[in-house]
């Protein structure tokens, strides 16, 4: 039997008492997230809410620029504290963890939740041996030796698929190749059997061949330790399979919010459309044009008034630009969207061709067809 | 007459030096740049070894009367043969180069002895005095640099970073003098000049050796302060550190044990590289706080026209002071790959 | 700063952040490298306060040495017997009539030395001596290590070689003891101001080569300088109009941090006391006068003095260097 350290224990039983077994794992309401920079404040995360069970998986989707990772730090409390303002609740276990302090939050990293970072040659120590950055976290964390934590790392890379295990705990990050540093940093933040699980683009630095590989080890692990994951990507073909419920966020905002089945089947808002349909497929022929969404996220300064998305949007009419779409939910539980004129639905198709009609400049159609204009003005208003 | 103290570190520096020097050799012959760097090295050598040879007789007046002016010429005589003064100045060159580098430094005409006797115990001094200051400077630098690092942009840090900027600015000798004042004419903690040799008495030797280390140190804090806190700044920024946090590791053990390392690059590079400015510095200290070292010694010579033993000051200082230098370089070629490896993958 | 290859030493290594290459590093660039660490390019236009009280000391400095002969302030070797034995400026000293007064009153604002000269007088004196030998020797410095280091960045090859090995040979030996045995050469030849001045020109001729080289070796490889040489431009034009314009502001900064190194340097050899004249007021000179009285605890007055003189104006030096570099260093990730 493992225990905490004398420092951690006492600690957590007192504040992350098993009461609350029921009841989501996460739960994040209403969070906020803004940056004070010179040039104004940057509404990096705005009015974000999600819950998340042990043992589910969330996918977070979106553009660079579009705030999930910045999402994912805040909830787990990594941001600086200067010049930086975090409202809204966040509750681990049943308890307010958003405004406790880092002290109070280092019982939880590495024990409780942890995260895996984008780019494993930038997030591992560089002159730090692989098999001590490793033992470090079960030092500080578990009331264990040192031979026995060794034991324990060499079992982690094991797992984690990394062959002759007892070899790589002496090397250093920059001999390793970037699949094994990846699977390196996953049993890192694997190491305490945290109940959380943030992977923050994992695959993202990675060759395409490694990245199935990775996923698979993440699911597996997760299954085994019936841990939550939150999995945050700009590639919608990551969280196709791999996720119970996907956000997709844009600029800051959580737009739509379903099961994952039912997302893909079953799309509302303009901008999941486009980002399905910008998925190069294998059956197109050579030389299609891929689909691209034209244009910028708008800056996150002074957002603009409506609808963040409708200067790209296909969709978009006048009242889209001037009143925010409310996020609402849809006819299937557990689906919401943004939008007053969604896919699929009438007033969306009524929407989409009045646009074509007019020959206001338009993304990606329903039919496919890309028309390229950039429109510019309106994108950069700001 | 080597004290205990000085004839540790003097063999410990020797001891650095040869197995350097050798393994600078063992490299240089192997590759074509290190030949090359040998090649230099010798070159440089020989120059910095004339140069101090000539002054001699770059120096105003007769070269045996001007050490020895009050002798008639009957006992000059001898002293010319001596220094070899009737032979072509190539050939006294090579004569004296081949007695320097047996350990045989000429004489210092107002004592009559040989400069060689003095300087064993000089250089312990002097060594001596460089290696606290170092010490210090580094032991305080280490801890100030993080601490300033961590709390950049703080009323903490912005003080700090003042009072490292005057620090600089404020020549060794001034310090010397204040503290001199303060705290030894009028505290009376410290003596006010002086040396007691270790082997004689340690705490003695301690206190008569902390203001000189002090007061040679506080530039190098400051300057050394302020290059570990610009690039730790930076290392602070890269993502390993937040991972570091995501572990729910302390701010301490971060700082210690993952920032310090990446950032200390600069830092020790200065460290290594900064003997020169101490020797210079340890002159002027030796004078002020009367220390028998190499600086004082050489500064009486050129007081009293010695300069027979001027020669053998300013090549043995030279020769010292090029060979670290090349040691340095050899030092880092070998270590090079790894340490810009770590330092590009952190960049 | 060039990072494309790897260092080729230890110089090279900390010298690459602050451009100097060789075989032997100097004192002068682990010095730049801590006054300068950490700085931020500003795009400020207006100066702060601290830059105008730098530069109000510089020049009130400058003008009163330049006015000295014909400001209201006593001779520098005048004696005064009422101020005799280093009084401070509010000591209490008898005057002939039996009362007492204070040298402050007396019209010695900073009170006298050892011998009964007027130290304000004596400080501002000294001032000549101390910018003269800095501004002289750093002038000196940057004419020919500074052309020394564009011929031999800019040619490159066998040139550069060659310029390299001679300023490397220049700084092999120690600066001061440099110093010390140039001063022992002119010693008597030549007048004590010229000593100092020469020697001092003479080490910091390779520590400004140095850098000015590292400085041509970047702007060199330009494309505006490829683009001049295509036109058919002369290699002295494409130096003069093209590299040195881009390389004179970075030296600038340098320049007067170099000033403050070797008034520091000139006051340590002054105070060394390896002959040079007493008479003649220096800074350092009237630290070593006072340092007698200092020791014994008499009073530590005069030290004071001259080390205060030196402190403001090395700290105001430093500073405007700092505030130059953080003008004119223009860093490529800025822009």
């Amino acid at each position: 039997m493992i225990r905490w350290r004398r420092h951690e224990r006492a600690d957590i039983t007192e504040r992350f008492p098993t009461e609350s077994l029921e009841g989501p794992l996460l739960e994040v309401t209403n969070v906020e997230t803004h940056f004070e920079t010179p040039r104004g404040v940057v509404h990096a995360v705005d009015d974000v809410s999600f819950s998340l069970d042990r043992g589910r998986t969330l996918g977070v989707v979106g553009e660079s620029g579009s705030g999930k990772t910045v999402l994912s730090r805040s909830v787990m409390g990594l941001l600086p504290k200067k010049h930086v303002i975090r409202e809204g609740s966040i509750k681990f276990e049943g308890r307010e963890i958003g405004s406790a302090s880092a002290e109070e939050m280092r019982h939880i990293w590495g024990s409780q939740m942890a995260m895996i970072f984008q780019d494993p040659m930038t997030s591992l120590n560089p002159v730090m041996k692989v098999g001590k950055q490793i033992t470090e976290s079960l030092l500080y964390h578990l009331d264990i030796s040192r031979t026995y934590a060794a034991e324990l790392a060499e079992a982690l890379l094991t797992s984690v698929g990394i062959p002759e295990p007892k070899r790589r705990l002496g090397e250093y990050p920059h001999q390793l190749s970037g699949g094994l540093r990846q699977r390196v940093m996953i049993a890192i933040a694997l190491a305490c059997g945290p109940k959380l699980l943030f992977a923050d683009e994992p695959t993202t630095a990675l060759d395409v061949t490694v990245q199935a590989q990775i996923l698979d080890l993440l699911q597996e692990q997760q299954r085994e330790r019936f841990m939550a994951m939150i999995l945050v990507t700009h590639d919608l073909g990551v969280v196709a399979g791999r996720t119970d419920e996907i956000a997709v966020m844009y600029a800051g905002k959580i737009v739509e919010k379903a099961p994952t089945s039912v997302l893909f089947r079953n799309m509302k808002m303009p901008y999941t459309e486009a980002l399905v349909r910008s998925i190069p497929k294998l059956s197109d022929k050579s030389h299609t044009r891929l689909n691209v969404i034209p244009g910028r996220p708008p800056p996150l300064i002074n957002p603009p008034v409506g609808c963040r998305f409708a200067p790209r949007c296909p969709y978009a009419q006048d009242k889209c630009v001037k009143e925010e779409p409310p996020l609402r939910e849809s006819d299937v539980p557990g689906h919401k969207f943004a939008c007053w004129f969604p896919v699929g639905t009438p007033e969306g198709r009524d929407a989409l061709e009045r646009n074509r009609a007019a020959g206001v400049p338009a993304a990606v159609g329903s039919d496919g067809a890309a028309t390229a204009s950039p429109n510019s003005s309106t994108a950069e208003v700001g | 007459m080597l004290d205990a103290l000085g004839t540790i570190l003097g063999i410990l520096l020797i001891l650095v030096v040869v197995v350097g020097v050798l393994g600078v050799l063992a490299l240089a012959l192997g590759t074509r740049a290190g030949r090359k760097k040998l090649l230099q090295l010798i070159i440089v050598l020989l120059v910095v070894t004339f140069f101090s040879f000539s002054l001699l007789h770059l120096t105003p007046g007769d070269p045996a009367r001007t050490q020895k002016p009050f002798a008639t010429e009957a006992q000059l005589r001898p002293i010319r043969k001596e220094i070899g003064l009737d032979k072509p100045f190539l050939v006294q060159y090579k004569d004296w180069l081949f007695d320097f580098v047996r350990g045989d430094f000429g004489k210092d005409y107002s004592t009559n002895l040989p400069v060689k006797d003095s300087i064993g115990q000089q250089l312990g001094i002097s060594l001596q005095l460089i290696f606290y200051a170092q010490f210090l400077a580094l032991a305080l630098a280490i801890p100030l640099g993080i601490l300033a690092a961590y709390k950049a942009g703080t009323w903490f840090d912005k003080i700090g970073n003042a009072a490292a900027f005057g620090a600089i600015a404020i020549p060794p000798f001034v310090i010397a003098f204040v503290l001199i004042f303060y705290l030894a004419v009028q505290g009376g903690w410290f003596p006010t000049q002086q040396y007691v040799a270790f082997g004689t008495d340690p705490a003695e030797h301690f206190k008569h050796m902390f203001l000189p280390a002090v007061s040679l140190a506080i530039a190098q804090i400051a300057i050394y302060m302020r290059l570990l806190r610009s690039d730790m700044i930076q290392t602070l920024q890269e993502d390993f550190i937040t991972m570091a946090k995501a572990k729910g590791l302390t701010n301490r053990r971060i700082l210690w044990r993952h920032a310090l390392r990446p950032s200390s690059f600069t830092l020790l590079t200065a460290a290594a590289l900064n003997f020169g400015a101490l020797i210079g510095g340890a002159v002027v200290i030796e004078v002020v706080f009367q220390l028998p070292g190499m600086g004082l010694g050489l500064v009486t010579a050129v007081a009293t026209r010695q300069y027979s033993a001027v020669q053998a000051y300013v090549a043995l200082i030279a020769v010292a002071f090029v060979l670290f230098n090349a040691m340095v370089d050899g030092v880092y070629s070998v270590l090079d790959p790894r340490i810009r490896h770590a330092r590009v993958a952190a960049a | 700063m060039p990072e494309s290859q790897p260092p080729e030493s230890a110089g090279t290594a900390l010298a690459d952040e602050m451009g100097t290459t060789g075989l032997v590093a100097d004192a002068f660039t682990v010095e730049i490298a801590g006054v300068t660490a950490g700085v931020q390019p500003t795009r400020k236009k207006r100066l702060g306060f601290g830059a105008w009280l730098a530069i109000v000391w510089l020049v009130g400095l400058i003008v009163a040495a330049i006015a000295a002969p014909i400001l209201p302030i006593a001779g520098p070797n005048e004696t005064f017997t009422s101020i005799q034995r280093a009084q401070a400026p509010f000591a209490t000293i008898s005057t002939p009539g039996g009362g007492t007064t204070t040298p402050f009153a007396e019209g010695h604002l900073l009170g006298g030395d050892r011998n009964g000269h007027d130290l304000l007088s004596r400080a501002i004196y000294g001032a000549r001596n101390s910018l003269i030998v800095g501004f002289g020797a750093i002038a000196f410095g940057i004419l020919v290590g500074g052309l020394l280091g564009l011929i031999g960045g800019y040619y490159r090859g066998r040139v550069d070689a060659v310029i390299v090995a001679f300023l490397d040979i220049m700084l092999a030996i120690p600066a001061l003891v440099l110093a010390l045995s140039l001063t022992a050469v002119f010693r008597g030849r030549v007048p004590d101001l010229w000593i100092l001045v020469i020697a001092l020109a003479i080490i910091s001729v390779p520590v400004l080569g140095r850098i000015t080289r590292a400085n041509t070796l970047v702007w060199s490889e330009r494309e505006f300088v490829t683009a001049a040489r295509a036109q058919g431009a002369k290699n002295w034009r494409i130096m003069t109009r093209e590299v040195l314009p881009n390389v004179l502001p970075a030296m600038f900064s340098i320049a007067l941090l170099g000033v403050a190194v070797v008034i520091a340097a000139e006051a340590a050899l002054r105070l060394l006391g390896i002959g040079l004249s007493i008479t003649d007021p220096s800074w350092g000179g009237i630290i070593n006068d006072g340092r007698d009285f200092l020791t014994q605890g008499i009073t530590a007055h005069v030290v004071f003095v001259g080390s205060a003189f030196i402190f403001f104006t090395i700290l105001s030096l430093n500073y405007l260097a700092d505030v130059v570099r953080a003008r004119f260093d223009v860093r490529e990730a800025a822009i």
